[in-house]
């Protein structure tokens, strides 16, 4: 830590008087192997060593990042970035640096982890594999330790660390997939034969499909369906950059949920995966978003809390200057129903096991297009009744848990893969009165 | 540079590789964004390192690092193999490469103005005038502008004997107005959406009138609010060249990747409609359709000298008069499925293992114009500007939706539509490809965000495209 500390120090000396600096150091290893056709065909790692610099010059802003290893590329980074600074219109909304605080003293990390062999990834992809014989297996298996440290001209310092382990993969008949994820703190963690147990009996059940016909049907949502609705309610919704300028459906207090409805953002979780502060060295906290349905908060960095006069909720990220603030770590409160429970509940309808390839219609009222994908199941009187062609669904997502719209939430929350990457949203599975689907995927 | 990618390749051969390359890329970018004529942001960001790929029995060993020296490269190399090598508790089939010939090269993208020296003042001053033109029109919420600039510096040496220099600049930008309503936003965007991009230097920007166009664009959004929804119908479809361009990207670009059609990129991306068996054979669209992957395309943003394995570019043939004749692939792909390499292999910087991406998958044009179609059609719809895109992950089935439409009746434009979508299944949306505008119109449209990969990575791609026309085609499918 001394090394790099002394490196953002140097960084700080070179930025000289009568400027502010924010200046953020990402170091670690990021390792991804990855098979398909049930073997391993790629199989990668990574060195990281990221700085990001930001400089204001009498509220003119510019900032520069760059991969950092010698003194010349420091100050190559520090100069370029004053150098676009100085010609630069005055920012009237530059909320100023972070004034120093104390940093929560909360690590989500693991040593073994940190140090996994590309061995002990191939281990976990071998059980996955394993669990499906005759059937072949896609997918890969990752580990990631991210040490990060900022430092600001007002004196603010921060540092912290986290890892993170994903198995994410798929099993393939001839004719259908099933997909298995799980996301940990530590790759001895992840279950990988329950993986890609769940994932070959997925693919087993789907090999007969059928069509149904577009409409609307009532839906038990798997996990990674459930975090994909919440990653865009979050990007599209929650984010004060997007309320601010008009496009959010946020209607702040009212109730715009069903009152089962959860949502917080919190990265000092005990589950979670992210350093305790943003990029813009704000400590992170637990924002609540949506209370027992009610719509109660939005996440913040320094220059959307600034204009509202408020104090950043620490949710800035990198290149939040165009996205605006986003909740990362979100957790949905589960409920106490199984899976199986809520599909007794349904006389016809779907499960739904993974969302692909979805896309904002009209980012206000939240309408989505996108399909259904490794595994989509027809619910009759209370029971699985075969497996279904893929849909496509044209579905605001806002009105899908709206007042009265959930009739049932999983007891089995959990780290789940989302359109926007995993890690990001802990999610329970849900039961959903309504889902309009508009097509096939064979036509 | 060649001598810490030769230590790279070096180490990775010492630690067992059969085969070895190794690429050192020093990479600069420049963006800056511009929202309602206040500077949203002004970046800059570098990127350097060495990226080593090494081959031992059935799987790439891939390892990067940011330390250019020769020790750290040598490292890297040998970290490669050894990351092969554990592959092989789940092996397969042994990897083969198709044979590309050895070269000794150097190539830079033709550009005659470098992007990094036009002062970054005057850069976000047109920026800022684009948006104040567009913030002028009564009801327009938000006007944004941006612009970004790449320039990157690559040396590539393989075990074979190949060591190739290139130098890639690539310009480009653009902007979009947006009008709120009642629960609704409206969006125009200039010269497409995500802006148009280009191999090439700010002559690339310079060609396109950014300040000439920013008052339509800013009245066709407020315009939008009050426009007609289009209706849910099956009818003629006219599509304007840049929302044409995605549609090949989607429906043809990714499906013709062989390592999709292979099952390597099953479990994300997905795999493809398209099987080998039938190539040569499989009918693709109707006799109109034309499509090639041509790499070699001047200030194309897929362009390039030689790709990330040290292939020349190349122009391949994909559709033939509507059959399915070639794919998309590297040496690796290009060997397993018993065809020759495409060069279309390249990754995401330094740090990334090269993969199959597509070069510039374009639609070769046809005859007459946009108004000669339009005329010729008695009953449609003319959709342009891309808003929303979605398909399969077998890339049959897809939804597009558009900025704007307006109703085509009895050879003329009528009625301005909002929310307009489309629908179909690829083989049967090609199948129905019955006009096409001509060379006039043909443009090389470029998409500077395709997704692909885990990890992930973005690709800068080309799709040349004019006008054209299809029946029968499922329009205005909404929630």
């Amino acid at each position: 830590m001394t090394h790099r500390h002394d490196m953002l120090e140097k960084v700080l000396d070179r930025v000289g008087n009568g400027v502010e600096a924010e200046i953020r150091l990402v170091t670690g290893v990021e390792s991804l192997t990855r098979f398909a056709n049930s073997f391993i065909h790629q199989n990668v790692s990574e060195e990281i060593s990221l700085m990001s610099l930001r400089v204001a010059l009498d509220g003119r802003v510019a900032s520069a990042s760059g991969t950092v290893t010698d003194e010349e590329t420091l100050e190559r980074l520090v100069a370029t970035a004053i150098d676009a600074a100085q010609r630069q219109p005055i920012d009237p909304e530059w909320p100023g640096v972070k004034n120093p605080a104390i940093t929560p003293a909360i690590e989500h990390w693991d040593a073994e982890t940190a140090q996994a062999a590309p061995e002990d990834r191939a281990r976990k992809v071998k059980e996955f594999v394993d669990a499906g014989p005759s059937m072949k297996a896609a997918g890969y298996c990752s580990t990631s330790a991210a040490e990060v440290f900022f430092v600001n001209t007002n004196g603010h310092f921060a540092a912290g660390r986290a890892t993170t382990a994903i198995l994410d993969g798929i099993h393939q008949t001839g004719h259908s997939a099933g997909s298995g994820h799980q996301t940990s703190r530590d790759l001895a963690g992840i279950d990988a034969m329950a993986v890609g147990a769940l994932a070959a009996q997925r693919a087993v059940d789907s090999v007969d499909t059928y069509d149904v016909k577009p409409g609307d049907y009532e839906v038990v949502l798997s996990q990674e369906c459930v975090a994909t609705i919440a990653i865009f309610l979050g990007a599209y919704g929650f984010n004060a950059k997007v309320y601010n300028e008009g496009m959010s459906f946020v209607e702040l207090g009212t109730q715009q949920f069903d009152e089962a409805f959860t949502m917080a953002d919190d990265a000092l979780d005990d589950r979670g995966l992210e350093v305790p502060f943003d990029v813009e060295g704000t400590s992170r906290r637990r924002v609540d978003l949506v209370t027992g349905g009610v719509t109660r908060g939005l996440t913040y960095d320094r220059r959307t809390a600034a204009k509202a006069g408020l104090e950043s909720t620490g949710n800035a990220v990198p290149g939040g200057d165009g996205f605006g603030p986003m909740a990362t770590q979100v957790f949905i409160d589960q409920g106490e129903r199984t899976v199986d429970e809520m599909i007794a509940d349904v006389e016809r309808g779907l499960y739904v096991a993974t969302f692909n390839y979805c896309r904002v219609l009209d980012p206000k009222s939240l309408a989505v297009t996108g399909l259904t994908r490794n595994g989509t199941f027809m619910i009759e009187n209370g029971k699985i009744s075969g497996a279904v062609n893929g849909l496509r669904f044209t579905q605001s997502f806002v009105d899908a848990l709206g007042p009265e719209r959930i009739l049932g939430l999983g007891n089995d929350a959990r780290w789940a893969d989302s359109e926007f990457g995993p890690a990001l949203m802990h999610a329970p599975s849900m039961h959903l009165a309504s889902w309009h689907f508009t097509g096939g995927t064979d036509g | 540079m060649f001598e810490y990618a030769r230590a790279a390749v070096e180490g990775a051969l010492a630690a067992g590789a059969t085969y070895a390359d190794a690429r050192v890329v020093i990479s600069k970018e420049e963006s800056m964004e511009v929202l309602n004529q206040a500077v949203e942001s002004v970046g800059s960001s570098e990127s350097a390192g060495i990226g080593v790929r090494a081959l031992i029995g059935s799987s790439w060993g891939f390892f990067a690092t940011p330390s250019i020296t020769n020790a750290a490269a040598r490292v890297a190399g040998e970290r490669a193999s050894e990351i092969a090598r554990a592959s092989a508790m789940v092996p397969g089939e042994p990897i083969a490469l198709a044979d590309v010939p050895v070269v000794q090269a150097s190539w830079e993208t033709p550009h005659d103005e470098d992007p990094f020296a036009v002062p970054l003042g005057d850069k976000v001053d047109m920026l800022i005038r684009v948006s104040k033109t567009m913030q002028d029109v009564a009801g327009i919420a938000l006007a944004r502008a941006g612009l970004a600039f790449y320039d990157t510096n690559k040396w590539f040496v393989s075990s074979q004997g190949s060591e190739i220099h290139q130098h890639i600049v690539e310009s480009g930008g653009g902007y979009d107005a947006t009008a709120i309503g009642e629960q609704e936003t409206q969006r125009r965007s200039y010269p497409q959406s995500f802006g148009q991009y280009a191999t090439g230097g700010y002559e690339m920007v310079r060609l396109w009138d950014y300040e000439g166009n920013a008052q339509r664009v800013a009245e066709e959004a407020v315009q939008l609010l009050a426009a007609d929804v289009m209706e849910e119908r099956e009818t003629a479809l006219i599509l304007e060249g840049s929302q044409l361009a995605l549609q090949i990207h989607e429906s043809v670009g990714h499906a013709i990747e062989l390592d999709r059609i292979l099952g390597w990129e099953a479990a994300f991306a997905g795999t493809s409609h398209l099987e080998l068996e039938k190539l040569r054979t499989h009918r693709y669209g109707s006799e109109l359709m034309n499509i090639t992957a041509d790499a070699t395309l001047p200030g194309a943003l897929g362009s390039f000298g030689y790709d990330d394995e040290g292939t020349p570019a190349q122009r391949v043939d994909i559709v033939k008069n509507g059959t399915w004749v070639g794919v998309l692939s590297g040496r690796d792909s290009a060997a397993r499925a018993g065809l020759p390499p495409g060069g279309m292999v390249r990754a995401d910087g330094y740090s990334r293992l090269p993969m199959v991406r597509m070069t510039n998958v374009g639609l070769l044009p046809g005859e007459g114009t946009l108004d000669d179609i339009i005329a010729d059609t008695d009953d449609g719809v003319y959709m342009a500007t891309n808003r929303s895109w979605s398909i399969d992950d077998k890339r049959l089935n897809f939804q597009f939706g558009t900025e704007i439409a307006w109703e085509i009746k009895k050879g003329k434009r009528g009625r301005m539509l909002k929310n307009p979508t489309y629908t179909g299944i690829t083989p049967v949306f090609w199948g129905t490809l019955d006009r096409l505008a001509g060379g006039e119109e043909w443009v090389h449209w470029g998409t500077p965000n395709c997704g692909k990969g885990q990890p992930m990575q973005v690709g800068h791609t080309g799709h040349s495209a004019s006008p054209a026309r299809f029946s029968n085609v499922r329009v205005g499918v909404r929630a």
